[in-house]
């Protein structure tokens, strides 16, 4: 399944929640759930834990507007748009946690 | 003119996921205008507001970060950030795309205390 986070993990539990409760699969953030994905965040550790899980995607549009280009976490894997609806093909279903 | 009195805007959420801190922006744009004493907060998610480098081309929106270096032509000078806010997201004062005076939460909340008006993004 591909899991859909939207909210920043600091301010907003939704990306906690499914790390705790999703089954392996693909994670992709967006919007303000790409400062997960920053280096430094507080999150960044519970990233990396779940990087041994999940495959976790970042959009990079979102990534740019937010001015952390070139600050992203070792192997999160950047999509742009088009990589995004591949994700929601080769998925059989996807979950937006809003 | 009535008395001058000690304006506080906090901003607390990201700049691109939702529309608060375009609209704190405006805000305070036209608070100036009334030659009030103005502070801008940034604590939490509205560190983030400050960041450098924010291209929003490939989001189609409106890149406004480069307004927060127009703020000083406005007379609006007094920009505070919360040292445990920045420290929380890996973020520096080089980060931040204007000079703001860091602060920790303790000061922040004296800071507060002083105010006449303080109102919230």
């Amino acid at each position: 399944m591909l899991h859909i986070i939207n909210k920043s993990p600091l301010t907003n539990g939704s990306l906690d929640s499914c790390l705790r409760v999703a089954q392996p699969g693909d994670v992709l953030l967006i919007e303000d759930a790409v400062y997960a994905a920053t280096t430094g965040n507080a999150f960044e550790g519970k990233i990396r834990e779940a990087m041994g899980r999940f495959k976790i995607y970042v959009l990079q549009p979102d990534i740019d507007a937010r001015g952390f280009n070139g600050r992203v976490i070792e192997g999160v894997i950047p999509v742009d748009y088009s990589g995004f609806v591949e994700l929601t093909t080769t998925n059989k279903n996807c979950q937006s946690w809003l | 003119m009535s008395e001058i009195k000690k304006f506080m805007f906090v901003n607390r959420k990201a700049p691109h996921g939702t529309i608060y801190a375009l609209e704190s922006l405006e805000v305070v744009l036209i608070t100036a205008a009334f030659d009030q004493d103005v502070s801008l907060v940034f604590l939490d998610d509205g560190v983030y507001q400050l960041k450098k480098g924010q291209q929003t081309k490939g989001i189609e929106t409106k890149n406004f970060s480069p307004a927060y270096r127009a703020l000083e032509g406005y007379d609006i000078e007094k920009l505070y950030v919360e040292k445990e806010s920045l420290e929380a997201r890996g973020l520096s004062e080089d980060d931040l795309l204007v000079d703001v005076t860091v602060l920790g939460r303790s000061e922040m909340g004296e800071l507060m205390d002083q105010q006449d008006v303080v109102l919230s993004f």
